[in-house]
């Protein structure tokens, strides 16, 4: 989230998009009811289903499944052709009027570059125009016909109501009254904002999705203000934290990335990522990515990290493409991999075509499974008839199921959708030998680090200098380890205007990222993170309520990255002078010689706004994008692609070519491709989903939970009911080109019959929360059904939008 | 006087005095004579946890028996939700209104277990045996699949035959320290649930 659950309350209207906050955010949801209820806020939903989100909607419009950037994209085009756009906002804050390069193309749904055979782009057009002076040329009266505002406008003029009807199958009238509202936040003291979900991840084509909605806020001037914003709702109640710690096949912590097979000296993989500014006197915070890196290198390496071995840059492994679930799983179906480790994470029942993951995990030599539940996966190899009909004789890989503690049995921080970092106290021991991760992981890394002291072996170099200064080396505390992201001074670490001064002694945690220093004087192994364990103790365990000015920003609750800062941006919610846009929802303001107000500001805290510089200090620009350079795999401006399995044989926005049909860009495995199916065979479009009384394949194992969801079913419309002689109660099996599962029909008016492209289609909804172990009834995991192929960007799975089709048994 | 509750009015008597004569001499709680037992919370410990649902993170308070001595083993018993909390305000969804059934499920793990190649079941290991082969069985891959450098003669220091998914409902501590192990052996595969 770029603001936080509280301030919904702030908004003059939401749009829930992508998302059903209403049952998988339930007491979240109560600040959206908040909003309602005492801002007079309107509410809009915009989903396949009529959700109970929708339900209490002041206007709902039925979408087809994975159409949303047609629909925003008509948005966008709503919003330039009838001016509603927040213009002081975007002249200011925004990239509309930089000048993009004479080569830069979008024909027929490609943009310049494309290369059929590696289904990529050659991204060296999408870029600006430089001057001399190597700043972005610019033309502010926006009449220039390469600037962003012009791009922009032409690329969105194919979306129209019309289109969006045929595309989306959204009522022109209903889309029309959809804009309406939106556009009514364009006024600087109006602010919308947008709550998505998986709803808007899981496509082929999810980050751009995304994009198109950060856009349409940026028109509005809706980023950075309070009430406003790009909200990720978040599945996990720590997904923002292990995202913000890069426990992810590219990333290191902090969103610093790994080195390319490429990069192999030190300095240009830093110049790569310290990016100068584009534009004069503009703060782009990331020029102080060797602080964050070389303080990273020193949690990790301690002493073995020095500035001659260039902060032990060999120890890191170096990437030759992503490794992300996808590819792994694809190279285990290969047969490439031997040994796996599923921590508190479930893949046979969370990853797509459950047929490929089993031939996957059973080609394995061995598989280690950490965890508080029996998982699906763990039992992977056992037969449990037709849920999960393996024969375990031919399974060969060796299984090892380690116990764990759940959230109750430990203490630890958590990271919030809205990036507040709350600490959790223990309240009892886990059950049995059960033991804590930090144990598991603590033993079999000191194991392992005897092994490679005694024996010796591959490159034992890194894991033998691991920086390892706990206490207790078999069990690492949650005290020391948070101590550790956050950060110390490991020698005196001086003011750089005046380097007598010390500001912070060897030894003594940091206040913030800003005294982090690229000379191995500290250590911090999440810069982001750094001060959340500052001088004066863990400030993620505060529990000071108070919101004296009564925005709700809570600032002595917990921690909230970065900086405590409640709302990324807010240097957008004033104008170039420093005053706030609305002065009845101030969040800071200039006061002459620095930067105050309810939040922590977004911005140099002393620097004059006459100065010019620009409130997106992460963004070289110092603005936000709405062209976005090479940043994506599909292109600048996000484009309507169809799902993979699509019912549709050509993309109404670019028929000219088949391959413009689905997303270009993304990356498709040669078998995967293979198992895709027709809508010949598979006429239905289905779609996963999640119920308010179930979390994940968790719940099914806890009693109350398996009660009151018992037993699988699929959700179909009136339409397809009556079509196939459905009732109510009927049993059906639903297959697609992958296998079949086999449920109880519920019939309902929530899915209704929509015209894609003229044709009317059905929709499935499938509820994901059943399987072979638990107390739920057993049933079929429902990615059993869905197709593999991701997002172009993520690599998150499709799981939105595929082809089904449904028969009575 | 006459306001005293139980417990206050227990606290002033003592074992040593006759409540009869403190009775006789009117000083007797009105209320708790018709109490027959003191609320369970009242003498519970009180823990203050986070729901490890969604991302909305509602604050929760743990109900546990046991005073936290050394060899008294705690037992949770009832969770609601933290009043104080800014975001729940002491609600809670049907998700984590049955937080308990989670804990005390009976598919909780207890004890390492083993599942041999062919095996149609499992057997129990010790923790000592487990992460004693598991260890060996790393090393053995690692050492013999470690690419150090490709035949181009890049160093990349990469061991790409075994992976990992990381928990996103495991705390920012477990987290830190799984990745911090796993980059340091050279894993590339190393998702969480942020993936999906």
């Amino acid at each position: 989230m770029t603001n936080h659950w509280v301030d919904i309350k702030n908004a003059d209207v939401v749009l829930i998009m992508g998302g059903n906050a209403a049952e998988a955010h339930p007491c979240g949801f109560k600040w959206v009811t908040e909003a309602k209820a005492h801002n007079k806020a309107r509410l809009i939903v915009v989903d396949p289903r009529f959700t109970r989100s929708a339900s209490v909607a002041d206007v709902y419009a039925p979408i087809r499944t994975g159409t949303d950037i047609a629909f925003l994209g008509g948005v966008i085009k709503y919003l330039l052709t009838e001016d509603k756009i927040q213009h002081e906002y975007v002249r200011s804050y925004t990239d509309l009027s930089f000048i993009v390069r004479e080569d830069f193309a979008f024909t027929d749904g490609l943009y310049s570059g494309y290369n059929p055979e590696k289904r990529s782009y050659d991204k060296s057009t999408w870029d600006y125009e430089f001057g001399h002076d190597g700043y972005v040329k610019t033309d502010p009266t926006l009449e220039h016909p390469r600037c962003v505002y012009q791009l922009m406008k032409r690329h969105y003029a194919r979306y129209t109501p019309e289109m969006v009807e045929r595309v989306c199958g959204t009522p022109k009238e209903k889309f029309l009254q959809v804009c309406e509202i939106i556009g009514s936040t364009a006024p600087p003291n109006r602010a919308m904002t947008v709550m998505y979900a998986l709803g808007w991840t899981q496509h082929s084509v999810g980050t751009q999705m995304i994009r198109a909605g950060a856009m349409m806020q940026l028109l509005l001037g809706n980023i950075g203000v309070s009430g406003g914003g790009m909200n990720a709702l978040r599945g996990h109640s720590n997904i923002q934290g292990l995202t913000d710690l890069g426990l992810m096949s590219n990333l290191l912590t902090g969103y610093l990335t790994l080195p390319g097979e490429k990069e192999q000296e030190y300095d240009k993989y830093i110049a790569a990522r310290a990016f100068k500014p584009l534009r004069p006197n503009q703060l782009s915070y990331w020029q102080n990515y060797n602080k964050f890196h070389v303080s990273l290198m020193k949690a990790w390496w301690g002493d073995a990290a020095t500035r001659e071995n260039n902060w032990a840059y060999d120890y890191l492994p170096k990437l030759d493409k992503g490794y992300d679930m996808l590819q792994t799983f694809e190279l285990m179906s290969q047969g490439k991999m031997n040994g796996f480790i599923c921590q508190g994470f479930n893949p046979l029942a969370a990853a797509p075509n459950k047929a490929k993951m089993t031939g996957g995990l059973a080609k394995l030599k061995f598989l280690v499974i950490m965890d508080p539940l029996a998982t699906e996966t763990s039992e992977f190899w056992r037969n449990y008839g037709e849920h999960n009909d393996v024969d375990p004789s031919k399974i060969q890989t060796e299984v090892f199921r380690l116990p764990t503690s759940c959230f109750a049995e430990e203490d630890g921080a958590l990271v919030n959708s809205g990036r507040w970092l709350q600490w959790h106290w223990k309240g009892a021991e886990p059950p049995g030998e059960a033991r804590t991760d930090l144990e598991i992981m603590g033993e079999l890394f000191t194991r392992l680090r005897a092994l490679y002291k005694s024996d010796g072996g591959a490159f034992p170099d890194p894991i033998v200098n691991l920086y390892w200064p706990y206490a207790v080396a078999k069990s690492p505390s949650p005290e020391e380890l948070a101590k550790e992201y956050s950060g110390r001074a490991l020698q005196d670490v001086t003011d750089p205007k005046n380097p007598t001064q010390v500001i912070r002694k060897a030894g003594e945690q940091l206040a913030g990222f800003a005294e982090l220093r690229d000379d191995g004087s500290t250590l911090s192994g999440c810069w982001l993170y750094c001060g959340a364990w500052g001088p004066n103790g863990n400030l993620m365990a505060r529990r000071d309520n108070s919101d004296p000015t009564g925005i709700g920003q809570t600032l002595n609750w917990a921690y909230s990255w970065p900086a405590n800062r409640r709302v990324m941006y807010n240097r957008a919610s004033c104008d170039p002078s420093g005053k706030p846009f609305n002065p009845d929802r101030k969040l800071i303001a200039w006061n002459g010689t620095a930067w105050t107000g309810a939040d922590v500001p977004d911005y140099k805290a002393d620097e004059d706004p006459a100065l010019g510089m620009g409130p997106f200090i992460m963004n070289a620009e110092g603005v936000a994008r709405f062209f976005g350079r090479g940043n994506l795999a599909e292109g600048p401006f996000p484009e309507h692609y169809e799902p993979f399995e699509s019912p549709l044989a050509r993309n109404p926005l670019s028929p000219a070519q088949e391959q413009t049909l689905s997303n270009p860009a993304a990356r498709v495995f040669k078998d995967d491709r293979a198992a895709f199916g027709k809508v010949a065979e598979f006429p239905h479009v289905a779609t996963t989903y999640r119920l308010t009384e179930h979390f994940h394949y968790w719940t099914k194992h806890v009693r109350l939970n398996a009660i009151l969801q018992p037993e699988q079913f699929v959700e179909i419309g009136e339409g397809l009911a009556k079509e196939f002689g459905i009732a109510s109660g009927d049993r059906v099996k639903v297959s697609s080109n992958r296998g079949f599962i086999k449920a109880v029909a519920v019939v309902t008016k929530r899915l209704r019959t929509l015209p894609a492209d003229g044709k009317p289609v059905h929709t499935v909804g499938i509820p994901i929360h059943w399987g072979f172990t638990g107390l739920a009834k057993p049933g079929f995991l429902a990615n059993t059904l869905t197709p593999v192929v991701g997002d172009g960007n993520s690599q998150t799975p499709e799981f939105k939008s595929f082809l089904v089709k449904v028969e009575k048994l | 006087m006459a306001d005293v509750t139980r417990r206050e009015f227990l606290k002033v008597t003592g074992a040593s005095l006759a409540g009869s004569s403190l009775v006789l001499l009117g000083f007797s709680p009105t209320a708790a004579l018709a109490e027959v037992r003191e609320f369970k919370l009242a003498r519970a410990t009180e823990t203050r946890n986070t729901c490890p649902y969604c991302a909305v993170a509602c604050g929760v308070l743990m109900y546990s028996l046991g005073d936290r001595s050394k060899n008294a083993r705690s037992s949770i018993f009832h969770i609601e939700g933290d009043p104080d909390h800014p975001v729940n305000r002491g609600t809670l969804c049907p998700k984590g209104a049955a937080l308990i059934d989670f804990i005390h499920s009976p598919s909780r793990l207890t004890r390492p277990e083993y599942r041999a190649p062919g095996s149609d079941k499992w057997q129990p290991i010790s923790w000592d045996e487990a992460l004693g082969r598991i260890a060996k069985l790393m090393k053995e891959d690692r050492d013999a699949n470690f690419v150090a450098r490709t035949p181009e003669g890049l160093s990349v220091n990469r061991w790409l035959t075994t992976g990992m998914l990381a928990a996103s409902a495991s705390s920012n501590e477990v987290g830190y320290l799984t990745h911090k192990v796993i980059r340091s052996l050279g894993i590339l595969s190393f998702d969480n649930q942020a993936r999906v």
